[in-house]
C-alpha cells in the first residue's frame, strides 16, 4: 500500500480554551474527490483552515506525500500545492483577472521591478482555457459573474500547480448553469489527478460528485466511508447524532397569551421571501437553518436594521410600517445580534455602562434629565445579580473585556431584560460559551418566557432549538419551509428541511 | 419581473457611478470657463506655467498622500515633514547646495516616514493617531531647532527659484518627474499592483501570500520622501520658512487626491487624478488672484471644492455598497 497524498492524524484546536477538534483523522488520494460533511460548527471549516494555512497546528500531525507539512500562513499552503476556495472569494475587483491571478507572486521582467505583462497574460490565457473562460485576461474583475469569479480562482490554483483543491461552499452563489460548469471541472480536476476536498450542505451534490465521504460532529469523525455504501439519511443521521440529554432547564409551563410580533407575507428581494409566522407572549419560537439562510437578515428586518419591500409586521397588537431600531426598543423588543464583540457590547465600557446604555433615559429625571445614579446602579446590580453575572467582580469598575464569553453574553441578556422587553430576539445567543454558561442562559429565556415575553431565538443548533423551543421554524434561502411543533421535533427532518435549496426543487438526496 | 426590475436599477446606478467619477473633470471645466468670462488674463500660456509650479509642492505631497489612501491609511503628518526637511537643511546644512540641499530634505522625509511606519506596522497604533502626533512632534522638533525663527536660505538654493529648463520652471519637472515615478510603480510593479489589493480588502490579500506589513511600511516613507521633496520645493519659492510653513498642507494633499478620485477608504484612485486635483485647486485659487476676489473669500472656495469633492466620494461609495449588496436569495427572472 503506498501512502496516500494527504494524511492528517489527531488534529486538535481549541479556542480561547474552548476545544473545537478533538482529534480529526482522514487521509486523502491523488484524483480523489472526498466529500466533507457536518453541521455548522463541527469543525469542517477550522480543520480545512488549518490546512490551508489560515490557523496554526496545535496538536496532530499533516503529511503531504509522506512529508510533515505545518503551514504558518496561506502562502506555506500555496507552495505545498494546496489551495483553498473560500465561500468568500479571495479575489480583489479593483484589479484584473490577470492580476488577481498573479497577486501573490508576479512575474518580472529579468533584473528590473516591473511586472512582465506579456508573459503574464500568456499564462494567464493559458490556465483560463482550461477553466474554459473566455474573457481577455485584462478584464476588469468587477465585471465577471460570480461562477466565472470562481472558475478565475480555480485557474489561480491551476497556476499554482495545486495537488490539492479545498472548495468550502462552493455553489451558494452560482446558477444552475454555473454550478454544472463547475461540476464538470472538478471531474476533469480529478482525471488529471488532483485530489479534491468538497465541503457542502448540499447532499445531491455530495453523491454526485464524491467519492468518498467524512462526516464531522462537535469536531469528531463520527462517520463516512466510499459515497457508493452511504445513503443521505446515513449521512443526516450521523451529523445530527446523539439524543438530547439533560443540558437544558425544564420549562416552565406557560399558557400562550396574544401574538406579540405578526409578520405577513414579509419579503425583501434577494434576502428574504413570503415570511408569515406569529410569536405569542410567553412562547419561545425557534428559527433554524443552515448559515446564510436569511435568519439574522430576517431578525434586522424585524428590529428595523434593514428595510423590507412588501408585507406587514405587528408588534403588539400595531402595525409598524417603518420600523426603526430606536421605535423598536421604545415598543419593547430586545435584540441580541450574533456578533457580541462587534454589535452586542461596548468592550471598554463597565459592566454597568454597558446595562444602563439602552436605559438611561428611564432613569433621567425631569427638568433637565439628570440621570438618578443611584437609583440606575440598583437597578444595574438587581438585574446583574437575576442573570447572575459573576459576582466576584465589581459591575461599576470591571470593563465588559475582562469577562469571559458566557459572563458578557448574560451582560448582553440584563441590558435588554432591565427594560422588561415584549419581545426577546436572540440571534445565536449561546455561541462561543461554554456548557455551564449555556445552560444559565437557557434558564434566562425561560424565566423570561414564564413572566410573558415572547422570545424568539435563532440558532444554527439544532439541539438547543429542540430542548428550549414550543415551536421551530426552518428557514432555507429566505423563506421559511417547515414549522414543527414540540411535540414532532425531528432533528432529521429538521435538518432535511433546512437543506432544500431551489435548484435541486426537493431536498438533497 | 422582480430580476428585471433588479437589472435596470442595478443599470441606471452604474450610469451616475460614471456621473460620478467624472465629477471633478466637469468642475475643472467650469472654473476655468467662469475664470475665463471673467478676465482675459486667466487664459494664457504664463498664467498655466505659474498654476502648475505653484501648485507642485501640493501635487507632490498628494501623490504620497495617494499611497497612504490607496492603503485605506492617512498621514497627518506631511505638512509637518515639510517644515521640520527645511528646518534641519536651513541649521545644519546652511552651505548647501541644490543637490546637497534636495537630498538632505529627502533623507529628512524618509527618516520621518520610517518612524510613521514603525508605530503604525509594528506599534500598531491607528494611522490617524500616530501621524497626528507626529504632525506636533515633527512641527515641535522644527520649532525647537529653528529657535521659531525664521529659516532662511543660501542664495544657491534660492537661484533655483528662477532656474528653468526649455522655458519651464524647474518645480515643474521635479513635480513632473515624481508623477512620472509613481505613476509607473503603481501601474506596472508587482509593489503597485500588491497595494491595491491590499486597500480593497487587506484579509483577503494576507491569504493571497501579499507582505502586507512591508507594503503597508513602505507607504508611508514614499509618503514622508514626497513630504520632503515637496518641503525643498516649496521652500526655494517663497525662500524662507517662518512658523507656518507647510501648515494645514497635509489637508490640501488629502482634498487633492480625493478630489481626484482616490478613494479614503482605499483600493481606488491614483495618481493621475491627484495631480488634477491639485491643479483644480490652484486654478480655482489662481482665478480668484486674478479677479481681484476678497482674500478672505479664499477658504470657502476651496472648502467648497473640498466638500463637493468628498460628498461626489461618499456617493459613489454609498451607490457601490447598493450594487455590491450580498444577496441570499437569487430572485429569478
Amino acid at each position: 500500500m503506498t501512502e496516500p497524498l494527504l494524511r492528517i492524524t489527531d488534529l486538535q484546536k481549541s479556542f480561547f480554551g474552548v476545544k473545537v477538534l478533538h482529534g480529526v483523522s482522514l487521509t486523502l488520494d491523488r484524483g480523489e474527490v472526498m466529500g466533507l460533511v457536518g453541521e455548522n460548527g463541527s469543525g469542517k471549516s477550522t480543520t480545512m483552515n488549518l490546512l490551508g494555512g489560515v490557523l496554526r497546528l496545535e496538536t496532530g500531525e499533516i503529511l503531504i506525500d509522506g512529508v510533515p507539512y505545518n503551514p504558518r500562513s496561506p502562502r506555506d499552503a500555496q507552495e505545498a500545492g494546496i489551495a483553498f476556495i473560500h465561500q468568500e472569494l479571495n479575489l480583489f475587483e479593483n484589479l484584473s483577472i490577470e492580476e488577481n491571478m498573479f497577486i501573490g507572486g508576479f512575474p518580472r521582467l529579468t533584473g528590473l521591478p516591473f511586472i512582465a505583462r506579456a508573459g503574464m497574460r500568456r499564462r494567464a490565457a493559458a490556465a483560463l482555457a482550461r477553466v474554459r473562460i473566455g474573457h481577455d485576461p485584462a478584464t476588469p474583475l468587477a465585471r465577471l459573474s460570480q461562477g466565472e469569479r470562481q472558475l478565475v480562482e480555480i485557474a489561480r490554483a491551476l497556476l499554482q500547480d495545486a495537488r490539492i483543491i479545498i472548495f468550502d461552499e462552493p455553489t451558494t452563489s452560482l446558477t444552475h448553469r454555473e454550478t454544472s460548469r463547475l461540476f464538470e471541472l472538478i471531474g476533469e480536476l480529478k482525471a488529471s489527478g488532483i485530489a479534491i476536498i468538497y465541503i457542502s450542505h448540499v447532499l445531491a451534490d455530495i453523491f454526485r460528485l464524491c467519492d468518498t465521504i467524512t462526516v464531522l460532529r462537535d469536531g469528531h469523525v463520527v462517520g463516512g466511508g466510499p459515497a457508493s455504501e452511504l445513503t443521505a439519511e446515513d449521512l443526516i443521521r450521523l451529523m445530527v447524532g446523539r439524543s438530547l440529554s439533560q443540558i437544558f432547564p425544564d420549562r416552565t409551563p406557560v399558557e400562550p397569551g396574544p401574538a406579540i410580533l405578526d409578520v405577513e407575507r414579509l419579503s425583501q428581494p434577494g434576502i428574504v421571501r413570503d415570511i408569515t409566522f406569529q410569536v405569542r407572549a410567553g412562547e419561545v419560537v425557534g428559527i433554524s437553518g443552515l448559515m446564510g439562510a436569511g435568519r439574522s437578515e430576517l431578525a434586522r428586518i424585524l428590529f428595523g436594521l434593514d428595510p423590507f419591500a412588501s408585507g406587514t409586521i405587528r408588534f403588539a397588537g400595531e402595525t409598524i410600517p417603518a420600523p426603526e431600531p430606536r421605535d423598536m426598543i421604545r415598543r419593547g423588543m430586545a435584540f441580541l445580534t450574533e456578533d457580541r464583540r462587534g454589535e452586542g457590547l461596548m468592550m471598554e465600557a463597565t459592566i454597568e455602562e454597558n446595562i444602563a446604555l439602552p436605559s438611561v433615559d428611564d432613569f433621567a429625571s425631569a427638568p433637565f434629565g439628570r440621570v438618578d445614579r443611584a437609583r440606575l446602579r440598583r437597578a444595574v446590580r438587581q438585574i446583574g445579580d437575576e442573570v447572575r453575572i459573576s459576582r466576584t467582580k465589581d459591575v461599576g469598575e470591571t470593563p465588559a473585556q475582562t469577562l469571559s464569553g458566557g459572563n458578557q453574553q448574560k451582560v448582553v441578556l440584563a441590558k435588554w431584560l432591565l427594560r422588561r422587553p415584549k419581545l426577546l430576539v436572540l440571534d445565536e445567543p449561546t455561541r462561543g460559551i461554554d456548557v455551564g454558561a449555556k445552560f444559565e442562559v437557557y434558564k434566562i429565556i425561560d424565566q423570561a418566557a414564564a413572566s410573558g415575553a415572547g422570545v424568539l431565538m435563532i440558532s444554527s443548533e439544532l439541539e438547543e432549538l429542540m430542548g428550549m423551543c414550543d415551536r421551530i421554524l426552518v428557514m432555507a434561502h429566505g423563506e421559511i419551509r417547515q414549522e414543527f411543533a414540540r411535540a414532532s421535533f425531528n432533528g432529521e427532518r429538521i435538518l432535511e428541511a433546512a437543506m432544500w435549496s431551489p435548484k435541486t426543487g426537493e431536498v438533497a438526496a | 419581473m422582480i430580476g428585471e426590475m433588479a437589472q435596470t436599477r442595478r443599470y441606471s446606478e452604474q450610469a451616475k457611478l460614471v456621473a460620478l467619477r467624472s465629477a471633478p473633470l466637469i468642475l475643472f471645466a467650469i472654473v476655468i470657463a467662469l475664470f475665463s468670462l471673467l478676465s482675459d488674463r486667466f487664459l494664457t500660456v504664463q498664467n498655466f506655467l505659474n498654476i502648475l509650479t505653484q501648485s507642485s509642492h501640493v501635487a507632490i505631497l498628494g501623490i504620497g498622500m495617494t499611497f497612504v489612501l490607496l492603503i485605506a491609511g492617512i498621514d497627518l503628518s506631511v505638512g509637518a515633514i515639510m517644515f521640520l526637511a527645511v528646518a534641519v537643511m536651513s541649521i545644519y546644512v546652511p552651505d548647501a547646495t541644490p543637490v546637497t540641499g534636495f537630498l538632505t530634505c529627502l533623507a529628512v522625509g524618509i527618516a520621518f516616514g520610517a518612524v510613521n511606519a514603525v508605530v503604525i506596522t509594528w506599534v500598531r497604533i491607528a494611522a490617524f493617531i500616530a501621524t497626528l502626533s507626529a504632525l506636533f512632534i515633527g512641527r515641535g522638533i522644527a520649532l525647537y531647532i529653528t529657535e521659531t525663527r525664521m529659516a532662511f536660505m543660501n542664495m544657491d538654493i534660492l537661484s533655483l527659484g528662477r532656474l528653468a529648463y526649455l522655458g519651464i520652471p524647474w518645480a515643474i519637472w521635479v513635480f513632473a518627474a515624481v508623477f512620472l515615478v509613481a505613476f509607473v510603480t503603481l501601474r506596472s510593479t508587482p509593489f503597485g499592483r500588491q497595494l491595491y489589493a491590499i486597500g480593497e480588502n487587506r484579509s483577503a490579500a494576507l491569504k493571497a501570500g501579499i507582505n502586507v506589513n512591508a507594503i503597508q511600511f513602505a507607504v508611508y516613507v514614499i509618503s514622508g520622501a514626497c513630504a520632503g521633496i515637496a518641503g525643498f520645493v516649496s521652500i526655494t519659492q517663497v525662500g524662507a520658512a517662518s512658523a507656518t510653513f507647510g501648515l494645514e498642507k497635509e489637508f490640501a494633499a488629502i482634498a487633492a487626491a480625493v478630489l481626484g478620485g482616490t478613494s479614503l477608504f482605499g483600493g481606488r484612485g491614483g495618481v493621475v487624478g491627484t495631480v488634477f486635483g491639485a491643479v483644480l485647486i490652484q486654478t480655482a485659487y489662481s482665478g480668484l488672484v486674478i479677479i481681484n476676489a476678497n482674500p478672505y473669500i479664499y477658504p470657502l472656495v476651496t472648502a467648497s471644492i473640498i466638500f463637493v469633492a468628498v460628498f461626489v466620494d461618499s456617493q459613489r461609495v454609498r451607490i457601490l455598497e447598493t450594487i455590491n449588496r450580498r444577496t441570499i436569495r437569487v430572485e429569478e427572472a
